[in-house]
């Protein structure tokens, strides 16, 4: 019998070594002459743990972290790798136990990332065996009408940040009568702090195909592109690969899974602008053309790709509808909390001391979140402040910590949940300079159509330097006071739009450090 | 820059249903799909805005055009807007004020401040849009490179260099705000798609194709990014020498047959600009490369400034008085009457003139002359349309307005390349290709709309040249085979008999395009696919030009169309008819003004004699019953001694009639040829007489364009010498005995309008009202006639005729295996006379000969070679294309330099009932030669040509110096 081992091929994993752990792992397990399995699955999400590797054992996966490739040795001497654990084995400093009693594991609600980590990303049989294609076959059972009204009741609200019901989306398109309807999947994740959805994609790619499948079913959608952004390869790999092994499989193509429907899909990848993942502008990418904001009306759920009624919904969002078809609208709604229903994948990064994927009801407070599971700041300095929802998501600072994460909640405070992305900040952190950058990442990401984002995000940028640089601070301060007004209702999308968000949550929380600005 | 009578409404009209709402407070109605910026413009309010005009769709980008609508947060652009019940919007608050001033500080931010010295300050959007919000100040630190480098200091990269390569434009990227609006005017207007902005953010910037500069680009140079331009950043390069323009005279472009409205822009007695005009009906604020450009021809200092005479040929021309040029002028015709008889002597009227020139042409040679020996250059072109839609429609012209196109559902193009030849035309015809219409090209190469950007032909039929009658028989053959016909509107419509005899004839095996494959060349499948689309596939157009009345069997290919829109009910309302192409700017009118041997005005015969009498009366003469001699016979009549007098305005047919040798000879052999011309033409070499004409912006009148569209030509500065065309005409009818006393052109449209039908209500003060209207013009009709034969064809019942396939003479044999057919490009025009004299030739200066790859290896002909070619008639040399935009077996050329000879080759075949020539097929051989012939290497050497650009015309130049 030989041992299996789990050592993750996710982007987070091989970063810090995963790959030549496995090399170590072969080498030493040639060299003892013992047989070890690898299998390359998703990643858990305990990120400061990786590379996290797992051993099978008759009481479940044990976990060992952060092992490097020179701790293989070590581990074998131990004993991690023989056919019968022993006990010596768990007592080895890098082991954790088994993994799924892991505190930041065992309290999460693993629903979109059931599979994450736990099976090959690959393995259709693997899939199979995990409840994979329980919600495609429980969907072509059922009228569109009916599908697109379990996920109406379930609550799943996108999750690319604007939090619009997709029930209502999906209805939209299935509403308009036209020869061609498509899903687009938008997967040009670009909020720092935000990874959820290449893990996904990673870690369990076919659950995103089932829940493109299910959308396309709902709509009358026969085809769907995946919008993936050019700096995930490993991603791309993976996508690619999941969809010529389902069509091989017979579940994606003319004849979806014998039902005689038709759905496939495509990769197609961006090159590398940030506004290609607002949705218009990802449209008009995915036509072919410069990646430049569209005006609504029309909305693209009446006419988008190329003129057609068009499903734009993220990742996360599409992922999560196999498990509501699969064990129905009400198991998911009962999560959560208010109109915020479900779990959200929250991502912990920047100065916290265990970052990763968080998946947990709605309802749980920051504090929870950033302390519970974060376990507070790498640096271990008190946490000053949090920006949510990616750049244009405001600071919220310590004093807030016990608000909810609930999508109307935090637009109450002025913040926002967005795509679930958190960035911790120290007391050492340069706000006015973290302020500069909010503007600095507009002036370098806008597509140049409107003017507000791409003239005012520069001004910007110029009046924080001359703020920083103690330069007649109060008068540039007022004036950039307007010019946030002037890019927040004059700018054509969220990119212009939003950015005064983090800018002003700074100037309104922070106002001490403006006016006196370390240099 | 925008023009001095500029007025924007911000974006077009929309034509819903009736919408009520409320802005500032004042209740208004307008068409749904309307924006809120349009509704407020029409109620009195400009809403400030920089990326809108009303000649592009909203784009939204600018941010200049918020306002407030009640019950909403967010603060909407008004041009992206649309109107909608009960809506009540605000324009003007302290929020909206403070907001617009941000968003133009930002832009002056980013903007050289030198209006002062900018050649359009105070035409300049940004700076209208700075007075209108108030902006004092501009508070923004730092020093932005737009600003650095129009200080002076060098410019630190490519970006802010100004791009000056296009002849006629410059792009300074220093003055852009890159609002697009240039962009989308290529992509909307024009069709071209050759801008695009390139980079993001604040490092937007407008480049041509890939960023090259625009000379070297897809540009064609139609000046729709210019006009759309709200600063300096595009502009005409004249306004930075001349100045701004202090006046505007809106008049009507003299190049092709589409008739573009444009705004003349003058300072003093110079044209500073053209502008097109956006209440042009034709056009609707479009121009290509030629009209709106290529006008420096009109100053060239080729002009003739002074009236010439000379005893022969062989002596040089001697300058005279007006009035010693008409006296020895009409001193001579009389000589030749008096000697050789009444008919001895005739004229030839021009396309290129006014309506009101052409009719007094003719009635010159009506009046004075005393006979019917009056052609016009029509006669090589449309004479087969003329034939052709009069015996079956009843009425000698294209049955749609441009517009029409907008509703059709299929496009049949035939003989007609409109995105060279018809430019404006052609890009609204890209337009609704590009919302979807189906097209079909019936044309030997694959002209520019087979393929192009986001078009591509339904079915391409490239037809052998010369066989388009077999083609029109065999796409008639699946109509009636296939029970494709439209029963109800035949029986309705057209005459029985006819029909049946046509409908068994069409039927026969032998025009199934199976049978006629190897006639045409075509794939029967393809004719078939072709058939049943135009017959099944909605409203059907059919959009034709020489290359269908060109030829042996011009006028029997014109009947063969007309008897296929009559077939499929596709004549009678929008989005259907039967439309040429017309070449000339006056086509159309040179015909309707009764400028042909046999035909009065309005196409009325003169052996009808109530139509006699009508101008006996009036003209107090008595008109021949026997039509007098075409321009064909009026050259063997001067061969053979009877026909020795002519006077010719504005043709140029000892270039550009066919078979040159043999015109040469018949001018030679005349001994009073009288010519009326800007320059000093081939036909003048043949000349005794010169009377120096005058060019469009120097005199008043009418043109009508291929639509029937009579659009008002307006005197923009004063005749060069001294007279207006018509002028010389009326003072040669004096010095000939037949007086004439018009003071100004509006009279002798008053005398047209009497004396002919469909002009009977047609005055200048209503062209002044209504802009341009469409003939028919009269009690019926009073404001014009868009659309021709709704309910029933004006002569009644329409006619079919059998179209009995002949064969040309002109057959590719084993000496001349190639067919050889001509065409037109963009930026030149006909045989070249202005856009020669023009920069234009910084596009095209030279004719070359295409040749499909397979018989250029045959032939040894590597690409730029020289290539002669030989024909029974003749023989010339052109440098060759090697290319497969035309199949095997046939070879093509333009025309446009006299040196390239193109008409020494093409032979004297013409259509049977038209004499109109043979031009697009002629058997040639092609062969490698070393070098041109002796004469064209003279004429080159002698050609008036401004700034040839190209390394081959470069190379040639000093090919020619050397020898």
């Amino acid at each position: 019998m030989s041992l299996k081992v789990y050592v993750p091929r996710d982007a987070a994993a091989l970063a810090v070594g995963a790959d030549a752990v496995v090399a170590a792992i072969a080498r030493e397990a040639a060299a003892r002459g013992v047989v070890v399995e690898v299998v390359r699955n998703g990643s858990r999400g305990l990120l400061w743990l990786e590379t996290l590797l797992e051993v099978v054992t008759s009481s479940g996966r044990v976990a060992y972290g952060p092992v490097k490739a020179a701790d293989v040795p070590g581990l074998f001497a131990a004993g991690v790798f023989a056919a019968e654990v022993a006990a010596s084995s768990q007592a080895h400093p890098l082991c954790h136990g088994l993994t799924e009693a892991i505190p930041y594991f065992a309290r999460q609600t693993r629903l979109t990332f059931a599979r994450v980590g736990v099976t090959d990303p690959l393995s259709l049989q693997d899939y199979a065996a995990h409840g994979g294609l329980v919600g495609l076959r429980q969907a072509l059972s059922l009228t569109p009408a009916d599908i697109v009204q379990q996920v109406t009741d379930s609550g799943l609200r996108g999750r690319g940040g604007a939090a619009f019901p997709a029930g209502i989306k999906w209805k939209t398109v299935l509403d308009q009568s036209a020869p061609q309807k498509y899903i687009t999947c938008n997967a040009d994740e670009g909020d720092s702090g935000t990874f959820a959805d290449r893990m996904l994609m990673e870690g369990d790619p076919f659950t995103l195909l089932e829940g493109m499948a299910i959308a396309g079913l709902a709509t009358g959608a026969t085809h769907g592109y995946i919008y993936l952004r050019a700096e995930y390869p490993h991603a791309h790999r993976a996508l690619n690969e999941a969809i010529r092994r389902a069509r091989a499989a017979g579940w994606l193509g003319t004849d979806v899974l014998g039902s005689g429907r038709v759905f496939d899909i495509e990769v197609r990848l961006g090159a590398g602008a940030y506004i290609c993942g607002e949705e218009t502008s990802m449209l008009e990418s995915l036509e072919g053309r410069r990646g430049e904001v569209r005006v609504r009306p029309p909305l693209p759920a009446i006419k988008g790709l190329f003129g057609c009624p068009t499903v734009v919904n993220n990742v996360i969002t599409l992922a999560t509808v196999p498990v509501i078809l699969a064990r129905g609208a009400p198991f998911y709604r009962d999560f959560g909390t208010g109109r915020s229903r479900g779990t959200l994948p929250m991502q912990l990064a920047g100065n916290i001391a265990h970052g990763g994927l968080v998946e947990i009801a709605f309802g749980g407070t920051l504090r929870e979140l950033l302390y519970d599971f974060g376990g507070g700041t790498a640096s271990g300095r008190p946490m000053r402040a949090v920006q949510i929802g990616g750049p244009l998501g405001a600071y919220v600072p310590a004093s807030q910590f016990d608000l909810a994460m609930d999508y109307e909640v935090m637009a109450a405070a002025g913040a926002m949940v967005g795509h679930g992305g958190f960035v911790a900040f120290d007391d050492a952190a340069n706000l006015p300079r973290l302020a500069r950058h909010a503007l600095a990442f507009c002036a370098h990401e806008s597509c140049g159509k409107c003017t507000p984002c791409r003239i005012g995000s520069t001004r910007g940028v110029e009046l924080m330097d001359q703020v920083i640089a103690g330069e007649q601070r109060e008068a540039n301060l007022e004036l950039l006071s307007e010019l946030l007004e002037t890019m927040q209702y004059g700018s054509l999308c969220g990119l212009g739009g939003m950015t005064p968000f983090p800018v002003r949550s700074l100037l309104q929380h922070f106002p001490e450090d403006f006016r006196d600005v370390q240099h | 820059m925008y023009s001095i009578d500029h007025h924007d409404l911000g974006t077009p009209a929309a034509a819903g249903a009736s919408v009520t709402l409320e802005i500032d407070g004042q209740t208004l109605t307008v068409p749904g799909g309307t924006s809120v910026m349009r509704a407020a413009a029409l109620a009195g309010t400009q809403v400030p805005k920089l990326c809108a005009t009303d000649t592009l769709k909203a784009f939204g980008s600018c941010r200049l055009c918020l306002v407030e609508v009640e019950g909403r947060k967010d603060l909407p652009a008004s041009c992206t807007l649309q109107v909608a019940p009960g809506m009540k919007v605000r324009t003007q608050s302290d929020r909206l004020a403070r907001i617009r001033r941000g968003v133009v500080e930002l832009y002056v931010s980013e903007h050289p401040l030198e209006c002062g010295t900018c050649t359009a300050n105070g035409h300049c959007e940004l700076q209208d849009a700075a007075k209108t919000v108030g902006l004092e100040e501009i508070r923004y630190p730092g020093r932005p490179a737009a600003l650095a480098t129009a200080e002076g200091l060098s410019p630190t990269n490519s970006h802010n260099v100004c791009d000056t390569s296009n002849p006629y434009f410059n792009f300074d990227p220093s003055l852009c705000i890159t609002c697009s609006r240039c962009v989308r005017a290529c992509d909307e207007v024009q069709g071209t798609l050759a801008l695009t902005v390139q980079g993001r953010g604040l490092e937007s910037t407008i480049v041509a194709s890939q960023a090259e500069r625009f000379i070297d680009s897809e540009c064609v140079s139609c000046g729709a990014c210019v006009e759309a331009c709200p600063t300096a950043a595009l502009s005409e390069k004249p306004l930075a020498i001349i100045g701004q323009p202090t006046r505007v005279v809106t008049t009507t472009c003299a190049y092709c047959g589409v008739g573009c409205s444009l705004k003349a822009e003058v300072k003093d007695e110079q044209v500073v600009r053209m502008v097109p005009n956006r209440d042009g009906h034709a056009n609707h604020g479009h121009a290509c490369v030629k009209g709106r450009f290529a006008w420096g021809y009109t100053t060239h200092p080729d002009r003739v400034r002074s009236p010439m005479i000379r005893a022969s040929i062989q002596d040089a021309w001697r300058e005279v008085s007006w009035d010693d040029a008409f006296a020895y002028a009409a001193s001579e015709f009389k000589r030749i009457q008096a000697k050789h008889g009444r008919n001895s002597i005739g004229g030839i009227s021009s396309s290129r003139c006014t309506n009101e020139e052409v009719f007094l042409v003719q009635k010159l040679v009506r009046t004075a002359f005393g006979n019917n020996n009056i052609d016009t250059c029509a006669r090589v072109c449309h004479s087969p349309t003329g034939y052709g839609l009069k015996h079956t429609l009843g009425e000698s012209a294209g049955t749609q307005a441009f517009d029409s196109v907008m509703h059709a559902d299929v496009i049949f193009i035939i003989g007609a390349n409109p995105t060279e030849a018809h430019p404006v035309f052609g890009s609204q015809l890209k337009r609704r290709l590009r919302e979807g219409a189906k097209l079909i090209i019936a044309d030997p190469r694959a002209t520019e709309l087979v393929r192009t950007a986001h078009i591509a032909a339904d079915v391409h039929l490239p037809v052998r040249p010369g066989t388009n009658v077999a083609l029109l028989n065999a796409l008639a053959h699946v109509v009636v085979t296939e029970g494709l016909v439209h029963e109800a509107y035949v029986a309705a419509r057209c005459e029985p008999a006819p029909f049946a005899r046509w409908r068994a004839f069409v039927a026969e095996a032998r025009n199934s395009p199976e049978a006629l494959e190897s006639t045409t060349g075509i794939p029967a499948a393809s004719v078939r696919l072709a058939a049943r689309l135009y017959a099944t596939g909605g409203n059907g157009a059919i959009y034709y030009g020489l290359g269908v009345t060109e030829h042996s069997q011009g006028s029997t290919a014109v009947m063969g169309i007309a008897n296929l829109a009559m077939a499929t009910g596709n004549l009678g309302g929008e989005g259907k008819g039967v439309n040429p192409l017309r070449g000339q700017n006056n086509v159309q009118g040179a015909c309707d003004m009764g400028s042909f041997p046999h035909e009065l005005s309005g196409y009325r015969h003169v052996s009808d004699p109530a139509v006699r009498a009508l101008f006996d009366n009036a003209w107090g003469v008595q008109i021949d019953p026997e039509p007098g001699l075409r321009i064909p016979n009026m050259f063997e009549s001067a061969l053979d001694g009877s026909f020795l007098g002519l006077y010719v305005q504005g043709e140029d047919i000892a270039q550009s009639d066919p078979n040159t040798h043999h015109v040469h000879a018949a001018l030679a052999a005349m001994e009073c040829v009288v010519v009326q011309d800007l320059f000093l033409n081939e036909t003048a070499r043949f000349a005794h007489v010169f009377l120096p004409g005058s060019s469009f912006l120097e005199k008043d009148g009418t043109f009508t364009n291929a639509e029937r569209r009579v659009s008002r030509v307006r005197k923009v500065l004063e005749p060069l010498v001294g007279l207006a065309d018509w002028e010389v005409t009326q003072r040669l009818s004096n010095a000939l005995g037949y007086p004439m006393a018009y003071t100004h052109p509006s009279q002798i449209m008053e005398e047209i309008a009497r004396l002919t039908p469909t002009f009977s209500a047609l005055t200048y003060e209503k062209l002044d009202t209504l802009g341009s209207l469409q003939w028919p013009c009269n009690a019926e009709y009073p404001n014009g006639t868009p659309t021709m034969h709704v309910g029933q064809f004006v002569r009644g019942h329409g006619r079919f005729f059998v179209t009995e396939y002949v064969p040309t003479d002109e057959r590719a044999s084993r000496r001349f295996p190639l067919l050889l057919t001509t065409g037109r490009v963009l930026s030149q025009y006909n045989v070249g006379a202005q856009t020669r004299r023009t920069s234009n030739v910084a596009w095209h200066d030279e004719d070359r000969l295409e040749i499909h790859p397979d018989d250029a290896e045959t032939r040894g002909l590597a690409d730029g070679d020289w290539a002669g070619v030989t024909s029974r008639t003749g023989h010339t040399v052109l440098r060759a294309t090697v290319t497969d935009r035309v199949p095997p077996g046939v070879v093509y050329t333009t025309f446009h330099f006299p040196e390239s000879g193109a008409n020494v080759i093409t032979t004297d075949n013409s259509d049977w009932a038209t004499n109109c020539p043979e031009y697009k097929v002629t058997a040639v051989e092609v062969t490698c030669v070393a070098q041109p012939l002796d004469w064209q290497r003279r004429r080159h050497a002698e050609a008036p040509v401004v700034g040839r650009k190209s390394k081959d015309g470069e190379q040639r130049k000093r090919d020619v110096a050397a020898t």
